[in-house]
């Protein structure tokens, strides 16, 4: 019987070589990424709840402080200085402002084939490079981090074909927004989200990294794009290895196959306060905003900072609205000061932030009061999930949000 | 007897305790701040041995183990929904958190409702009718018996 990419992929982990939806494994990781959201409660099972406290391989672990960087109060100060003294004392991988974690794991570490569990649930963004990453709490990894190991039950597979190319104007965000308000926030819940086809490999492995993102939007265990030469270019660029690269077999069993042209979406904003909530922007009326967000996990790269910036060329912010800007890496920063996209930003009066998780995250920089709408390229539009319960979040493309923040009210055009 | 705290579809995790509070040191100093933006009087009204029902798609979102951490904090007994989101749902079993799902409780108790939840048999008794939960694979079934992931982790 032939398997699907992740199931390839976790047969490998498990050391068998045939693994079915439902089995339970117990699977070796390749790596575990935890960021400043949650490690200090792990630490504190570490200390204090364990029996025989120990690290199964120092090497795989990756601690990274990107939420609320650089700390806003004392508190957290505490929880980022735990963190950065637990890592030194045990030789830990830290990376501190750095940017979001998962753009440094995608810059840094990982490679085709691995199974990497993340405390954070964007960790499926690596299917990006035909990795398979998820999200676990803080309790699954600290098992993790004790015993090198961890279970998984094998996801059935959703398989989603794509094929052409978006037209100009529209945006891997546009499709897989498109895709989640189909299927629903839990029209893939436990399950694969896995892209295929030629309309797949015609995106940029950056492209790729925006869908994976947000399949756990639609409740996936992972998105994977099926990996290719492009995949392959970036890991050798990049010094690693791309010797696993899984494509699921022609007699691959998926539980569902969806057909997407690329060339027929459009332009689509979610409405709060549900990430499916999702529909055209033609649609959408008269919203006007107080501020736009161009940044996360999901599109803070630096295709995205181009596409804001061709867009804000010579134009101003709109009086009324806090335009943020924060890239998702130092490495997207200093391209995008190379470039001279920078400067762009911030003579149309927007302001740039460290790279940092930011408005996405809530709780730090550029959280919103009661009643304010936020147009922003995160992940997340639930309530309350950019400060105040009253708010409002709209979730779209980097040019949505750019042109948003221009007209003062949600638009695609300026 | 468990009382009833009734929520709707696809409650996510940023509902059940917010971002600005994950930080704090303690879930102690995280748990009064539990489902603030939808029952303003959840936290201080909850008590030992009360449960949650909800919907399809509890727990949706982030993968914050402050969620599930927060509720077994202020003592809730178990969670009955309709289906949950898989982070949520591990989570709850790696903490010791019983979760069960049920198809059919969220349509015939109300908020506030006394039920009875039978943990070892997986029924919630309630108004006169019995409902029976979907069986834990065996496999989280031990975790949970086990009193939790790091508790069966110490026994190995």
């Amino acid at each position: 019987m032939g398997m699907t990419i992740a199931e390839k992929i976790i047969a490998r982990a498990a050391g068998v070589s045939e693994v079915k939806p439902g089995q339970i494994h117990t699977v070796e990781l390749d790596y575990l990424m935890s960021n400043d959201g949650t490690t200090h409660l792990t630490i504190d099972m570490y200390n204090n709840k364990l029996k025989n406290p120990r690290i199964a391989d120092k090497d795989k672990l990756v601690f990274i402080v990107d939420h609320n960087v650089p700390a806003e109060n004392p508190k957290t100060a505490a929880v980022h200085k735990k963190m950065r003294e637990f890592a030194k004392a045990n030789g830990i991988k830290f990376f501190e402002g750095k940017g979001v974690c998962h753009q440094i794991m995608f810059e840094e570490f990982v490679e085709p084939g691995q199974l990497i569990f993340g405390a954070d649930s964007h960790t499926c963004s690596y299917g990006a490079l035909g990795a398979f990453g998820t999200g676990v709490g803080c309790t699954d990894f600290l098992y993790a981090m004790v015993t090198g190991k961890s279970w998984v039950m094998v996801p059935e597979t959703l398989r989603f074909n794509l094929k052409g190319k978006l037209r100009e104007g529209v945006y891997p965000r546009d499709l897989i927004l498109t895709i989640i308000g189909d299927i629903g926030a839990n029209g893939a819940n436990y399950k694969v989200m896995e892209f295929a086809g030629e309309g797949a490999h015609n995106l940029s492995v950056n492209d790729r990294f925006v869908l994976c993102n947000l399949a756990v939007e639609a409740g996936a265990k992972t998105g994977i794009v099926e990996p290719d030469e492009k995949v392959e270019q970036f890991i050798k660029e990049h010094g690693r290895n791309a010797d696993n690269m899984y494509v699921s077999d022609e007699d691959a069993k998926f539980l569902k196959v969806y057909e997407y042209d690329l060339s027929k979406i459009e332009p689509v904003v979610a409405r709060p306060d549900f990430v499916d909530d999702v529909i055209s922007l033609s649609e959408v009326g008269d919203v006007k905003i107080d501020e736009a967000f161009l940044g996360s996990c999901n599109n803070g790269r630096i295709d995205d900072l181009r596409v804001a910036a061709s867009i804000l060329k010579g134009k101003k912010v709109h009086p009324d609205v806090r335009f943020i800007v924060a890239p998702a890496s130092n490495n997207v920063y200093l391209q995008a000061l190379d470039e001279g996209l920078i400067d762009i930003f911030m003579e149309a009066g927007a302001m740039v932030m460290n790279a940092n998780c930011s408005v996405c995250w809530g709780s730090c920089q550029g959280v919103i009061g009661d009643g304010e709408v936020l147009i922003s390229t995160g992940t997340r539009n639930f309530k309350g999930r950019a400060g105040h319960k009253n708010s409002k979040v709209y979730l779209g493309s980097a040019a949505t949000v750019t042109a948003s923040a221009i007209a003062g009210k949600i638009c695609g055009t300026v | 007897m468990s009382r009833v705290f009734k929520f709707n579809n696809d409650v996510d995790t940023d509902q059940i305790i917010a971002s600005q509070y994950l930080l704090l040191p303690t879930i102690d100093e995280m748990k009064s701040h539990a489902f603030e933006s939808l029952d303003a009087d959840f936290a201080s009204g909850v008590k030992e041995g009360d449960i949650i029902v909800a919907g399809d798609n509890f727990g949706c979102g982030s993968s914050r183990e402050q969620a599930p951490s927060v509720l077994k904090a202020l003592g809730i007994k178990a969670v009955v929904a309709k289906s949950f989101a898989r982070i949520f749902y591990r989570n709850s079993i790696n903490i010791g958190l019983p979760v069960l799902v049920c198809e059919n409780v969220h349509e015939n108790v109300n908020a506030g409702d006394e039920v009875e939840v039978d943990l070892t048999q997986g029924i919630v008794s309630a108004g006169g009718k019995e409902f029976t939960c979907t069986k834990l694979p065996e496999y989280m079934q031990n975790i949970l018996n086990a009193g939790g992931l790091i508790a069966s982790l110490n026994k190995e």
